[in-house]
């Protein structure tokens, strides 16, 4: 019999490792409390139903936990060749980048901290501004909901946390660059506050150095929105095609503000993404737009709430998707209108183009209303790429790939007319070109 | 410049149904050609297979340019090696600018052998180039921002494919119907607009049911086909002795031809039902 001892004898994610984590760290003892209690709701779940709607579509079996380690936080992480994509021709107002979950590099702008902006590794900012973070720290996530929640919730690594003081305006977007090597985990949490009136544009990407690269993410996300804030949030997610990617993603808009969501999913062999915005002030509003674009057998899910809790909200959600070959994506989306929220405006809408005969999308919206007056619409369109739209452009001069990449580019089009940050409408425009395959 | 287009026993077939069956055809560059004939006769069909259409099955013959045989080639090689089609039916491309996707298409055909991710022609030089062409052609230059084809009124659509001829400068055109579905006005504006870009300046080979089209662009031959073959060659008078008494005499002199276009038509109103 052979025995094989683990790297740096590190238990895995198990009551070993969770114990070994609490010995490495020097958290607020706050945070030591919420990790216990979070260990204890993973260890009393069981992993989710695939009978849970969430879950139906989603197809775990390939999943083993244990085949990952956490990672020990008193080593130096280094992740190379992990690309950036969001940086092109930007002049950016702080960055932070993060290795394997853990935060390796930090920048702010000196006039933005002056003013009393905080940005920087959550772990830290955890420890030196304890009463902000804990006023927030997973106030919007439920980590019962689920056993990535809680697992998240116990073992967060490190993260990003921003604090924009009442009618600061950080006028230049702050980047945030998480990488993971390959069959490493990132769990990260990323927390956003913008106090009244505050402003600022995040750019976050996650990538591996390659393509085909493994690993497990499990992240959480928090944005918080108070009165009349404004808040454009760009999210690039390139893991390698080997990646297990788990995410709860929440924001919750108050009074007058204003999130403007771009989400781009490219990477990945699996995701299963919680996207939830909840208007809770009168006059609140978020647009949201979602970009898939998928190939081999990636599967990737995305089930988003629209919680209108106040009256007045607007909330708009757009999600377009392009599969190639034998890929997947699933989009549920949910407008959900409380009691009261009367005057209300939904809209949600998903489409799929699909370059192969092989690829499936699934596309289930749903509304749930419970106000009188209001005004909500959806719809879903899936289809195969035309044939005769190929020809034309051959006609002209096109290539068969060419052909593919303009019409795959004119169907985000309506996406990019969305993006008000020309930077990030050309990162895409390039993300998307390079995912389309090469037909023989 | 002396280029030749010439197909030689062209048999095509679409779903497995023959509908060409041995055209022969020789077109100069500089001369005007007429494809004249009744519906389902085939003439379409033969500008797809020129043009490339991975539907359009040639079976059997040739077609070469310049006497190099590109009988199987892409549809795109063949765009670069000058052949060019303006389409009855020219189909929408949401969300792709027409501005940017001329640009794209004359750098590919004015270099042949760029690679997929090279420069394309300078914006700035491009936008003057195709301003001066739209004013040429009474085009509004807000057309250029418009999506391709996208909601396009019958006539825009005509003169959006003639922009794109006038912007490629192919050596042969096929002009497929370029009359159809335009009032009497807009099918002048098109032919003054083809006789402008392409009399003299490329081979055309314009299909068509009328001979509006060939007022401006008086034909050096005019062929009729029936049955998937050319059975008539003549000049410009043939075209107008089709204009004005119809394909009676055709169909009477040329009775095998004439039964094979009856069953072509049959099949395909079968396929339609």
């Amino acid at each position: 019999m052979s025995t094989t001892i683990s790297r740096n004898d590190l238990a895995g994610f198990n009551q070993a490792g969770f114990d070994q984590m609490l010995d490495r760290r020097i958290d607020p003892v706050w945070i030591t409390q919420a990790r216990k209690d979070a260990w204890s709701a993973f260890e009393s779940m069981g992993w989710p139903n695939p009978r849970d709607e969430n879950w139906m579509r989603s197809d775990l079996r390939g999943f083993k936990l244990d085949r990952y380690q956490p990672i020990d936080e008193t080593e130096t992480q280094s992740v190379e060749n992990a690309p950036v994509r969001l940086l092109q021709g930007v002049d950016v107002g702080g960055s932070l980048r993060s290795e394997n979950g853990l935060v390796t590099l930090e920048s702010l702008d000196p006039k933005y901290a002056a003013q009393g902006v905080i940005f920087g590794s959550l772990s830290r900012c955890a420890r030196e501004h304890s009463e902000l973070v804990k006023k927030h720290l997973h106030s919007q996530i439920d980590i019962h909901v689920d056993r990535f929640a809680a697992l998240q919730a116990a073992m967060w690594t490190d993260g990003y946390f921003l604090y924009v003081p009442k009618n600061v305006v950080v006028d230049k977007p702050l980047h945030i660059h998480a990488a993971m090597g390959d069959g490493k985990v990132d769990l990260t949490h990323m927390l956003v506050v913008l106090e009244e009136g505050a402003e600022t544009t995040i750019l976050f990407e996650s990538s591996s150095p390659s393509d085909d690269a493994g690993g497990f993410h499990c992240g959480g996300l928090e944005l918080v929105l108070n009165a009349r804030s404004n808040l454009r949030f760009v999210g690039l997610q390139d893991w390698g095609c080997g990646a297990w990617h788990f995410a709860h993603k929440r924001a919750r808009v108050g009074q007058d503000a204003n999130l403007q969501w771009t989400i781009a999913a490219m990477g990945s062999r699996f995701a299963q993404v919680d996207q939830q915005v909840a208007l809770v002030g009168p006059g609140a509003s978020s647009h949201v737009n979602g970009v898939m674009f998928t190939r081999d057998k990636q599967h990737l899910t995305y089930n988003t709430i629209q919680q209108h809790s106040a009256p007045h909200c607007t909330s708009d959600f757009l999600y377009k998707a392009v599969l190639q070959d034998r890929s997947r994506t699933v989009w549920r989306g949910m407008i959900k209108v409380d009691v009261g929220a009367d005057k209300t405006d939904g809209y949600q809408r998903n489409d799929n183009l699909l370059l192969s005969d092989n690829a499936r999308a699934d596309s289930i919206p749903g509304l749930e209303i419970k106000a009188d007056d209001v005004r909500c619409t959806h719809g879903s369109t899936s289809g195969r790429v035309d044939e005769e739209l190929i020809f034309y452009a051959q006609s002209r001069g096109f290539t068969r790939v060419e052909a593919v990449r303009l019409i795959v580019t004119g169907f985000f089009q309506q996406i990019f007319d969305r993006v008000t940050i020309e930077s990030v409408r050309e990162a895409l425009g390039v993300a998307i070109a390079r995912q389309v395959r090469q037909y023989e | 410049m002396s280029h030749i287009l010439r197909i030689e026993n062209l048999h095509v077939a679409v779903d497995g149904k023959a509908i060409l069956r041995g055209v022969n055809l020789e077109m100069k560059f500089g001369e005007t050609h007429a494809m004249m004939g009744p519906n389902g006769s085939g003439k379409s069909t033969l500008g797809l297979a020129i043009a490339g259409h991975p539907n359009y099955v040639i079976t059997e013959g040739t077609i070469t340019l310049d006497g190099e045989d590109i009988t199987a080639w892409e549809a795109d090689q063949r765009a670069r090696a000058g052949i060019f089609m303006a389409f009855q039916r020219p189909v929408a491309i949401p969300g792709v600018k027409t501005a940017d996707f001329l640009r794209h298409a004359a750098t590919n055909v004015r270099r042949p052998d760029r690679k997929e991710g090279e420069d394309l022609i300078p914006m700035r030089d491009f936008r003057k180039e195709l301003k001066a062409k739209m004013s040429q052609l009474k085009i509004d230059t807000e057309f250029a921002r418009r999506y391709v084809n996208d909601g396009f009124s019958g006539g825009e659509m005509k003169r959006a494919e003639i922009l794109t001829m006038a912007m490629l400068s192919p050596k042969f055109s096929i002009l497929d119907e370029t009359d159809s579905g335009l009032d009497a006005d807009a099918v002048k504006l098109a032919s003054a607009s083809i006789a402008e870009i392409g009399r003299d300046k490329m081979g055309l080979l314009i299909i068509t049911h009328h001979d509006k089209l060939l007022e401006h662009n008086p034909p050096q031959f005019t062929h009729v086909m029936l049955g998937g073959r050319i059975v008539e060659t003549g000049g410009a008078e043939l075209a107008r002795e089709l204009h004005d008494h119809g394909y009676e005499r055709i169909r009477k002199t040329y009775p095998d031809a004439e039964a094979a276009n009856q069953e072509m038509l049959a099949k395909e109103e079968a396929v339609v039902v």
